[in-house]
């Protein structure tokens, strides 16, 4: 590593020392969600390395976890159920969430702060209590135990990462953009398709991710608030992790990282995208 | 106001606000009614479910009735009428298939009732209605003596009151006394546990300072195409699935797993440490998964932050370590608080990674209330435990706005 000349040797030592430290931290975070691809590979029913694994051999590993998720029914039901839930429960936040964050963003906003402290809880609130509520409250109108309780109460959980993304998109939003596309005579529906949403896609959309993976992760809610019939990914890794452990619990996680690694990339995109944009207009 | 505009411009602009607001407010409308319902009422049912128990009351609701004139501080017992009346219902939930709930109740309130309310039911089932009337409740009295204690139709009454403080007394190791005053209860659960989901949630939080101050001081220092690549390791940890985080942890600190593997391989232990199912397994799988929330705040603080100060100082002849601490640190402290608040208020509530890797010993409030939901369908104790961690979390909340503003809360 290259110092500064003017560098004392306590200086280095210090710097070298920040350097070990920070990379230390760094491995601590991503070492232990690597272990588990090649433990996925695992030709025996174990969650840890064999002698056979660790000399290379090929036989010590194989495909079959995998195999299995394709050829069991509830592994698959669990996947369908966790795309269908989390669709909707992403399509119910990203539009109630992106009209909410368009009036909130607004400096005229009547109770702006005490509005926002309310929309924002269902980040804040633990979700042992918010569950339990829910299976009280949803059991009353039988939402229980059906897809449009557990698709509610996950839009609701969604919500507040909506709003905090299409937020910071409107921050330094040119409202006279607005003024002038009414005041040339545009109805309201076209100006907020036309003028309003290309500005704020990114954040939209980074939004929607949000809630998505809101959605795709929770587990707590589902776990009380969900049937056998609407078992997520989630769901299923929890009840198999309590019950018996089988490392197809580690092929589907394995294809989870896969999944956050591709979401990570979008969003890097669209914050790239989002600055574009607002360098355009500014 | 300018002195050129005549009452009726004040007046229209004016208007015009109002409508401007009325649009605004129309907006955040449909959300707002929408987390109202599916979210804030839920919350509300759960406070209510805390104080308002009318189960007993609609089990024996004439046995209460009758028991009123009763004086429960005097030390007999309910009046004939009542022990009939009470003889009557229990034998009528008995051949409803009823009893066994009636039991549970008055159990929690007089622990080993359970067993004598379900024999007695059973005893009452045999008989016809006429044979208890006549027997002026001697049939109720003699069938167990422990009918002859005053302390448990004490606990009757107390169970059929509909609104209750008692799950809140529970939930603090209180209970009321037969004088009916409050002490607290021989054994301490609860407080205990609540002590001890603090006392982890401020280790986690400590930790992940520890560990996120010099990797995002490194960071905000870096080139930023440098910094770019390695906050990748910082935000794939961020979004990936918790329940793949918590079962790579099971994979590292299992008896034969990598952690202790490498242990032995590396001649450090001779027999597998018990690192799974402990407190241990609970604060370091959370500090993982936590630990990004840490790193992100604190590293955006950091980043704008102007290094000149610190220069500035150490070009006046201060040196490294007190000018760090008095000149830098003091700057960072806003990214460290709301990384240490956001922490804390997530790891307090924390349930699903203690259920799978704390065992017993790591278990934290929201599992206690979890097994009271789920296993010994104590809703009401649940629901009072749910209420005091709620308070606790929005003291937090509004400490968090207070300080940080949730309106700047920012997201990757």
């Amino acid at each position: 590593m290259a110092f500064p000349s003017y560098y004392s040797p306590l200086q280095k030592l210090g710097s070298l020392m920040l350097s070990a430290s920070a990379y230390l931290v760094l491995a601590f975070l991503i070492l232990p969600i690597l272990v588990v691809i090649p433990l996925s590979f695992n030709a025996e029913p174990f969650f840890s390395f064999t002698p056979g694994m660790l000399a290379l051999e090929p036989d010590a590993y194989s495909l079959k976890w995998y195999q299995q998720i394709i050829e069991d029914d509830k592994w698959l039901l669990a996947i369908k159920n966790s795309f269908i839930i989390g669709f909707f429960a992403t399509l119910i936040a990203t539009t109630l969430g992106t009209l909410a964050a368009i009036g909130l963003s607004n400096p005229n906003m009547p109770a702006q702060r005490w509005i926002m402290a309310v929309l924002l809880s269902p980040m804040i609130v633990p979700l042992i209590i918010t569950a339990a509520g829910m299976f009280f409250f949803y059991t009353q109108f039988n939402l229980a135990g059906s897809y449009l309780g557990v698709i509610i109460a996950h839009a609701a959980l969604g919500t507040p990462f909506v709003i905090i993304t299409v937020n910071a998109a409107l921050a330094g939003f040119d409202y006279s953009l607005v003024h002038a596309s009414l005041g040339l005579g545009a109805k309201p529906g076209y100006t907020f398709f036309k003028v309003i949403m290309p500005l704020i896609r990114p954040g939209v959309i980074s939004g929607a991710l949000f809630a998505f993976v809101t959605s795709f992760d929770e587990v707590v809610v589902v776990l009380f608030l969900a049937g056998p019939e609407q078992r997520t990914i989630p769901r299923q890794m929890f009840s198999g992790l309590r019950e018996q452990i089988n490392p197809t619990i580690l092929a589907v996680a394995t294809l989870l990282v896969i999944v956050s690694a591709l979401l990570l990339l979008t969003l890097e995109y669209l914050r790239a995208r989002s600055v574009r944009i607002r360098l355009g207009t500014q | 106001m300018p002195a050129h505009l005549s009452i009726k411009e004040i007046a229209d602009s004016q208007a015009q606000l109002r409508r401007k607001k009325l649009v605004l407010f129309a907006f955040t409308l449909p959300l707002l009614l929408f987390v109202m319902l599916a979210f804030v009422a839920p919350i509300a049912t759960m406070l209510y479910r805390s104080v308002y128990h009318p189960t007993v009351a609609q089990l024996i609701p004439q046995t209460l009735k009758q028991m009123q004139g009763w004086e429960t501080q005097s030390n007999t017992l309910p009046d004939n009428d009542s022990l009939v009346t009470f003889a009557l219902e229990l034998k009528s939930l008995a051949a409803e298939r009823r009893s066994g709930k009636l039991a549970e109740e008055i159990n929690r309130v007089f622990p080993g009732a359970s067993s004598l309310i379900k024999s007695t039911a059973r005893k009452l089932k045999r008989l016809d209605e006429q044979e208890i009337i006549s027997s002026q409740g001697t049939i109720l009295l003699d069938s167990h003596k422990k009918w002859h204690n005053p302390a448990l139709w004490r606990a009757i009454a107390s169970a059929g009151e509909v609104w209750t403080s008692r799950y809140y007394l529970t939930a603090l190791d209180l209970q009321l006394s037969p004088e009916g005053d409050i002490e607290s209860r021989d054994t301490r659960i609860y407080l205990k546990l609540y002590w001890k989901s603090l006392r982890i949630a401020l280790l986690i939080t400590l930790l992940t300072a520890v560990l996120a101050f010099p990797l995002s001081y490194f960071l905000a220092n870096a080139s930023s195409a440098k910094a770019n690549t390695l906050l990748v390791f910082v935000l794939l940890p961020f979004w990936t699935s918790l329940l793949v985080r918590t079962t790579s942890w099971i994979a590292l600190l299992q008896t034969n797993g990598v952690v202790n593997s490498t242990l032995k391989v590396l001649g450090i232990i001779d027999q597998p440490l018990e690192l799974l199912y402990t407190e241990f397994a609970t604060v370091i799988s959370m500090t993982h998964i936590l630990l990004p929330f840490m790193v992100l705040p604190l590293y955006s603080v950091m980043k704008n932050i102007d290094p000149s100060y610190f220069r500035a100082a150490l070009s006046l002849g201060a040196k490294p370590l007190p000018a760090f601490a008095k000149i830098y640190f003091p700057m960072t402290l806003p990214g460290l608080s709301a990384g240490a608040l956001l922490v804390f208020i997530i790891s307090i509530g924390y349930y699903i990674t203690p259920a799978l890797v704390g065992g017993t010993d790591g278990q934290m409030i929201s599992n206690i209330i979890a097994f009271h939901m789920q296993s010994s369908n104590n809703w009401e104790l649940a629901a009072a435990l749910g209420s005091l961690l709620l308070v606790l979390i929005l003291a937090l909340y509004w400490l968090y706005d207070r300080m940080v503003g949730v309106n700047n809360i920012k997201l990757g």
